[in-house]
């Protein structure tokens, strides 16, 4: 069961029909019924009724808008490694706990500016950087369909918070899949937008080149007014581009007539889980029969994703995480002298994962090996880039795969690193290429569901949303059988 | 093991000093490189920081045009090529006054390459040039005073992000001397491009050395230290003599160079607590700042645009207003004083007057002041004007100083003043007679005594009648009455 | 290229990552399992391959030399370890370099 949508919440908060009061409330108390709570699913790691009622009712006074705030009403969950104002910024991690920004991400004050109501931070792998939101210091998320699996990761928070229909949007953020991994897992729609779409200002860095903020909507029409509220310029982030931002529902009933839809063929391999493999069919068959072409296509270098993944983003990171030393903010421990409190600080605040991503890192950027592994990985990666340049402009629209490898996975089932690392298999090209991707559900899985995966040239977002919105419409309640 | 001046005799003149000097030089924005905090220093600390130069979770940079602009000029000026694409780095290490845990900075793609700038000439008469391997643009980092409070170190963030240019030479430099003219070559032409206040006693200006030694002959480098900390430009002077010794010594005993961080104290240099091997910043390109786009006509107008060089200054002195080597030396040191007198030469029209004045008393107020000649009190068209009423007679040269002396207290223009104060030059003979009168009754011997020879004694004479009129008698005039009433 | 014990404490070093011996034993494994997956980039030619760098061709944006500063929403004591008269404090550096090591 979801929340209201976007839509309908800012229509009749508009109209006066409903207040943005009784709409938290219902929010508040949709979480004390799917146990939300530390016990239950360990959606939020924070949560501020009080201030969000404050919030809501201060709307009151928006009303009087000419034009009603895109998201007028609407109560959405954070990512915990989004800067907000009231509410701490832990990133799922020790070494921020209690830490309280005194600055707001860009993406939370166009949120709030559109009328949205943040009611909470969202749990995390630890700085994003895991795929199943196990490797939190503030204990694992599970799956509201099945409590002792995986939501996925690293937004899983945000994840379950729109699954559970809590709210109907979340924002949380993308570096690998981790938007579109956690929605296949949980049976919703997740957006990560082209790099450079959405501010980064405010969201922790973890790798930077890959890193954005991405969207959870219970529908189509929510993720996609979701996007459309925070996306665009911001002078504060150098990586953002000055390209305006079209009205993304607008693509609602655009339809799929004549677009081509391209299959290509390294994300169906023989490996392929069948039943999955029958889902993404049976959603292909549904584009072919709204009027799509359907096209077999090839990204070649798809194989070298998770390598190059591997060495880029723990190269950013180690050097993104440098700053959290414990000397002008979060958790600080002495130890011998400044190198000692360094290391004590570090080695106590940030979990096993980071480390060893850290080091890793490290490692790949180190004297003699910078070559071999950075610099190569960068020029691999242009490869894989190029693989989707070319493939748009053989006149292929859109591409169509499988979001993930396996549904959600039972938790603490993968111990293995690098087998964690294999879930992103099918998004992480799209992060390397900065292309645009969504996944939307199209069915399940012994219960468990699946999702689809979109892709799009840069900035084409709106042909993207087209093709889901067909899709989804065509689907309908399959999706969740 | 700490090095002052060589404890046993070491054959200096048998080696090679090869010096290159890394320069870094404070760029005069208004606000930081890659926030909007103001760049001023004197704030109380970390007044001056926001979420960028905090390093919060979250904050990115973004580039200060006019750092660009600055940075540009100074890399033209110093004759190098600036390339149309750059790329910011990162450097990463750790420091408290390092907020990020790294260092924007430039690496393998810099701003500018290849450039030099000439220190002198040898004594065969070619310029002796030092190349200038490149010029990059990169953050400050914040401060760290060890010694304000009892057992920790107190780290003030106002200086992070502030915009430095790094100037790196080549290993052209030969002798300590050699440094020297370097830097002031070097700060000189900053400060005629107006891109820094390059002070160093201010720390707008900082030098790090790379010294080596080898045998004269040799042309293969030997294994440099790096020497750190020095305040001032005969401290580097001194230093680079002190550490190349250290050199010579080591090496003549047959041992080797250990590569190494030297810390000058004023004295001596010792080693820099550090360990093993040189550091690892694992440099990478920014992936928060995409690659530094720069068009060749906007270069080519910043280069049209550069204010007139040292150099170019000098000659145009010579040729324009024919002045002696040293009175050009002493007017062109900075560019503003160069300013000033131009515009005192072109108003009055005397090129050797107006440098009179300007070296002269000028100069001597300025450095008792310490005020900035940008700032002076005295306008040039005022002071000017003063020399033209010189000129023409309307005051004495002696009236001419006291008038001076109250324009910069008062800032009012001569003319002004010398009707005010009575300082008009009398040439009335009727009263200069008078006072004559008066002069040779009160002094009678020193009247008799010229009367019979003692021309010396003229001057006394018209130095008293001086002092009475106040300063206002034309000594001139004076001259001429007084041989005519004495020899009557 | 294979990760020995003593590249593993040399980075955790320079990472000023204070790893016990145990665990560092164990991360030299971990590191070796993931570096192997990583030797199919060393098959792939990529001679005069560019890098994937910068994101548009439009280059880096500037701003304007003016202020105001970012404003912060709260001061420094609000999220400082430790503050003094303004200063953000740090146990007392053992040498009093201008760099330090790495």
């Amino acid at each position: 069961m979801s929340a209201r949508s976007c839509a309908a919440l800012r229509q009749e908060t508009a109209a006066g029909r409903i207040t943005a009061s009784d709409t938290v409330r219902a929010a508040v108390a949709r979480a004390r019924e799917v146990g939300a709570g530390r016990e239950g699913l360990n959606v939020f790691v924070h949560r501020d009724d009080a201030d969000a009622l404050k919030q809501a009712g201060a709307l009151g006074e928006r009303l009087a808008d000419t034009t009603p705030g895109a998201l007028l009403g609407v109560p959405v969950a954070i990512k915990d490694n989004i800067a907000t104002l009231t509410m701490p910024t832990t990133c799922g991690s020790r070494i921020l706990e209690g830490y309280v920004s005194p600055y707001e991400a860009t993406v939370v004050k166009r949120l709030r500016e559109a009328g949205a109501i943040p009611i909470g931070k969202t749990n995390m792998d630890e700085f994003a950087m895991g795929s199943s939101t196990e490797h939190s210091a503030y204990g694992p998320t599970r799956n509201p369909i099945d409590h002792a699996r995986v939501p996925g990761g690293s937004s899983g928070g945000s994840a379950v918070a729109v699954a559970t229909g809590i709210v109907p949007i979340a924002l949380g953020s993308e570096t690998g899949g981790s938007v579109r991994q956690p929605a296949a897992f949980c049976g919703i729609v997740g957006v990560k937008p082209t790099y450079g779409r959405v501010s980064r200002f405010g969201l922790v860095a973890f790798a930077s080149s890959l890193d954005q903020v991405g969207v959870f909507g219970a529908t189509v029409d929510d993720a996609a007014r979701g996007l459309g509220a925070v996306a665009g310029h911001d002078p504060m982030d150098s990586t953002s581009a000055n390209i305006p931002v079209p009205e993304y529902q607008a693509g609602a009933d655009a339809g799929v007539k004549d677009l081509v839809v391209g299959l290509p063929k390294e994300y169906f391999p023989a490996s392929l889980d069948p039943e999955i493999r029958r889902l993404c069919d049976a959603a292909v068959e549904r584009l072919r029969g709204l009027g799509a072409t359907i096209r077999e296509v090839s990204l070649p270098h798809t194989d070298l994703a998770i390598p190059v993944y591997y060495i880029v983003a723990p190269a950013e990171a180690s050097s993104n995480l440098a700053r959290f030393d414990g000397v002008r903010y979060g958790f600080r421990l002495e130890g011998e002298g400044l190198r000692g409190m360094y290391e004590a600080t570090r080695s106590t605040g940030f979990g096993a994962e980071v480390t060893r991503r850290i080091l890793l890192g490290t490692y790949v950027l180190s004297a003699g090996y910078y070559d071999a592994y950075y610099r190569k990985a960068q020029q691999a990666r242009s490869l894989i880039a190029d693989d989707f340049r070319r493939v748009f402009e053989s006149g292929v629209h859109v591409l169509f795969t499988p979001t993930a490898p396996s549904t959600a996975f039972p938790i603490g089932a993968i111990s293995d690193p690098y087998e964690m690392y294999l879930s992103d298999i099918f998004t992480a090209t799209a992060n390397l290429a900065g292309v645009p991707a969504m996944s939307l559900p199209i069915g399940r899985l012994g219960g468990l569901p699946v999702g689809g995966q979109l892709l799009a040239p840069h900035f084409d977002e709106a042909r993207m949303f087209a093709a889901a919105y067909a899709l989804e419409r065509a689907l309908g309640e399959e999706a969740h059988r | 093991m700490t090095a002052t001046a060589p404890s046993r005799t070491v054959n200096l003149d048998a080696w090679e000093m090869v010096v290159g000097l890394e320069v870094h030089v404070q760029l005069k924005t208004r606000t930081k490189l890659f926030c909007s905090c103001s760049a001023d220093f004197g704030a109380a600390p970390n007044a001056n920081t926001c979420p960028v130069c905090l390093a919060l979770p979250g904050a990115l940079p973004v580039l200060n045009e006019r750092a660009v602009g600055l940075a540009t000029r100074a890399a033209l000026a110093l004759n190098c090529t600036v390339q149309p694409v750059s790329i910011f780095a990162r450097k990463n290490y750790f420091y408290p006054d390092l907020p990020k845990g790294y260092q924007i900075s430039q690496f393998d793609k810099p701003l500018a390459l290849d450039g030099w700038i000439e220190i002198g000439t040898r004594a065969a008469g070619s310029p002796i040039r030092i190349g200038i391997t490149r010029v990059h643009m990169e953050e400050d980092a914040g401060k760290s005073v060890h010694d304000r409070f009892p057992g920790v170190t107190a780290i003030d963030l106002n200086r992070s992000g502030v915009p430095l240019i790094e100037i790196v030479s080549e290993p052209d430099i030969r002798s300590a001397e050699q440094a020297g003219a370097y830097l002031r070559v070097l700060k000189q032409i900053l400060e005629y491009v107006d891109v820094s206040d390059v002070n160093m006693e201010e720390g707008s200006l900082r030098v790090d050395a790379n010294v080596s030694a080898r045998r004269r002959g040799e042309t293969k480098l030997g294994t440099k230290t790096e020497v750190k900390n020095m305040n001032s430009f005969s401290g580097v002077e001194r230093a680079l003599e002190v550490e190349f010794a250290r050199h010579v010594g080591v090496l003549e005993a047959g041992g080797m160079i250990e590569q190494q961080t030297m810390l000058w104290d004023g004295t001596a240099v010792r080693p820099a607590r550090s360990k093993e091997g040189s550091h690892d910043y694992r440099y990478f390109p920014e992936p928060d700042l995409p690659p530094l786009i720069l068009a060749t006509e906007w270069i080519d107008q910043v280069r049209k645009d550069l204010p007139e060089l040292p150099a170019a200054r000098r000659a145009r002195f010579a040729e324009d207003y024919k002045l002696s080597e040293y009175d050009i030396e002493v007017l062109t040191a900075n560019a503003r004083l160069a300013d000033y007198y131009e515009s005192v030469a072109r108003a009055h029209g005397e090129p050797k007057a107006a440098a009179n004045w300007v070296m002269g008393e000028v100069m001597a107020t300025l450095k008792t002041s310490g005020e900035d000649v940008a700032r002076f009190r005295v306008r040039p068209a005022d002071l000017a004007s003063l020399l033209g009423l010189v000129r023409d007679g309307v005051v004495s040269h002696t009236a001419a100083k006291q008038i001076f002396t109250r324009m910069v207290a008062t800032g009012d223009p001569p003319a002004q003043i010398a009707e005010r104060e009575g300082l008009i030059k009398i040439d009335d003979d009727a009263q200069l007679a008078v006072w004559l009168e008066e002069v040779i009754a009160e002094n009678p011997a020193e009247a008799e005594r010229l009367r019979n020879g003692e021309k010396k004694l003229q001057g006394v004479l018209i130095g008293a009648v001086m002092k009475k009129s106040k300063g206002r008698a034309d000594p001139k005039k004076l001259n001429q009455l007084l041989t005519a009433r004495l020899t009557s | 290229m294979a990760v020995t014990i003593d590249d593993v404490r040399h980075i955790a070093s320079l990472a000023r990552l204070g790893l016990s011996e145990h665990r560092a034993t164990a991360i030299v494994s971990e590191l070796n399992t993931i570096l192997s997956h990583m030797d199919a980039l060393a098959k792939v030619d990529t001679a005069g391959v560019q890098e994937a760098i910068g994101v548009g061709a439009e280059g880096l944006p500037v701003r304007a030399d003016a202020g105001p500063p970012f404003p912060l929403a709260r001061s420094h004591d609000a999220f400082a370890p430790s503050l003094r008269d303004g200063f953000f404090l740090v146990p007392r550096l053992s040498t009093h370099e201008s760099t330090e090591d790495s």
